[in-house]
């Protein structure tokens, strides 16, 4: 049977990828933002830890899909995805392979469960697909894991509810637990958090609150699961609302145990957030 | 959640310089934005960065919204419907970085931004509310 064996989550900032990309880990301004990914990353290695298949939780920043069609939450269940063009070129990584089998069960499992979720053929992944996997991997020449992406529509609003995003990955979960292959899965929650990228208010971080998100999400998460949107937006940022992406990972964990986190200002424009998550045995 | 969609999204037009991207600004933007996709493409960029004004003859943008792209006024953009992932597509083939093209709506030098940045951000004391500021 497939198993979810721990969480990650993590902001997926563009400028790590161009840190990454561009071999700057020894840079002043780099080093203490890589420095938070070394413990994962020696963590991960571990076989034990090692996942057979990454259930990643991220946003499209208008990359796959633009205004013609905006699903609310979607399911890619390609073969491959390659790295998208967002006006400076692709970046450098290798092609993300998917679990189809895997994938297309969760996506059956979903849909008969009441999520109906939009299914995806043919796109190409950006950075908040690829930025998670470079920080936490580096630079393989072949991604270690198979991925499986699920993407949440946090640009055009109405967007899916915080609780509506936790009650998903309860969904995952149950659908994980439903495939009869031997999987160690992981799922990763990713973008976040305090950030704004607009208008005379951007450049706003809010320190208190992220780290009060980062203690709920084992000590509190009813709490979490309740904010509403204009909480987030207020508080963290018109761009902190891809946090509600971490509900997702959130509501497919039972009763996780923090085992490392990390956390830095600024990223670019934002507030960095890590953190790994073990799911009870 | 409220489940009235009015109050769902009034609530949003309390914070202070922020627009958050609705139907109203997702109508209004349209053609704006689905311009500003047809830069994920070198040869895109080339020709838009060779003559800005005849690349955008065949797209149906206003006379507004044409101006503040040719001008880079992202804040008068976001106000024309524009959003700023898809106008990333246009600072990026500037070679701009988001750093870069987000401090310009802030009123800020780059330099004066990227210092408020180090020193831990804007704070949201006194940016949360109209309302409360009033």
């Amino acid at each position: 049977m497939a198993r979810i064996t721990a969480g990650i989550a993590t902001s997926h900032v563009p400028l790590i990828g161009v840190g990454i990309d561009q071999n700057k880990s020894q840079d002043p301004y780099f080093k203490p933002i890589f420095k938070g990914y070394e413990w994962t990353k020696a963590w991960i290695e571990q076989p034990e830890n090692k996942p057979d298949v990454v259930i990643l939780v991220y946003n499209d920043h208008a990359s796959a899909f633009g205004q013609e069609i905006i699903p609310s939450f979607s399911i890619g269940c390609a073969e491959k995805f390659k790295s998208a063009d967002e006006g400076w070129g692709p970046r450098p990584v290798p092609l993300i392979r998917n679990h189809t089998d895997f994938a297309w069960h969760i996506a059956e499992s979903l849909i008969i469960d009441e999520f109906d979720m939009t299914i995806i053929n043919d796109m190409d992944v950006d950075h908040g697909l690829t930025v998670p996997l470079s920080a936490i991997f580096g630079q393989p020449t072949e991604w270690p894991t198979l991925v499986v992406p699920i993407m949440v529509n946090v640009i055009t609003y109405p967007i899916a509810s915080g609780d509506r995003c936790f009650r998903l990955g309860e969904a995952i979960k149950k659908a994980v637990e439903r495939f009869p292959e031997n999987l160690n899965v992981q799922i990763w929650g990713t973008g976040g958090m305090s950030h704004q990228l607009q208008g005379p208010r951007a450049g706003l971080i809010n320190q208190q609150w992220d780290k009060r998100f980062l203690d709920d999400l084992t000590s509190n998460p009813e709490r979490l699961r309740k904010l509403p949107h204009i909480e987030y937006l207020r508080e963290a940022g018109s761009e902190g609302i891809e946090l509600v992406m971490w509900l997702v990972m959130l509501g497919a964990l039972t009763n996780p145990k923090e085992l490392h986190r990390h956390y830095h200002v600024p990223a670019s424009n934002t507030a960095l957030g890590h953190i790994v998550l073990e799911n009870e045995k | 959640m409220n489940d009235d969609p009015h109050e769902y999204k009034a609530a949003f037009e309390d914070i202070p310089g922020t627009r958050i991207f609705n139907s109203e600004r997702a109508r209004k933007g349209y053609s704006l934005n689905q311009f500003c996709m047809t830069l994920m493409n070198p040869v895109n960029r080339a020709n838009w960065l060779a003559d800005e004004e005849a690349y955008l003859k065949d797209w149906k943008i206003t006379p507004d919204q044409k101006k503040a792209l040719l001008k880079r006024d992202y804040n008068k953009l976001l106000e024309l419907g524009g959003n700023i992932y898809y106008l990333a597509k246009v600072f990026s083939t500037d070679g701009l970085s988001f750093v870069q093209a987000v401090s310009t709506m802030t009123g800020m030098e780059v330099e004066d931004y990227q210092a408020m940045m180090a020193a831990g951000g804007r704070s949201p004391d006194g940016l949360r509310s109209i309302k409360d500021n009033t």
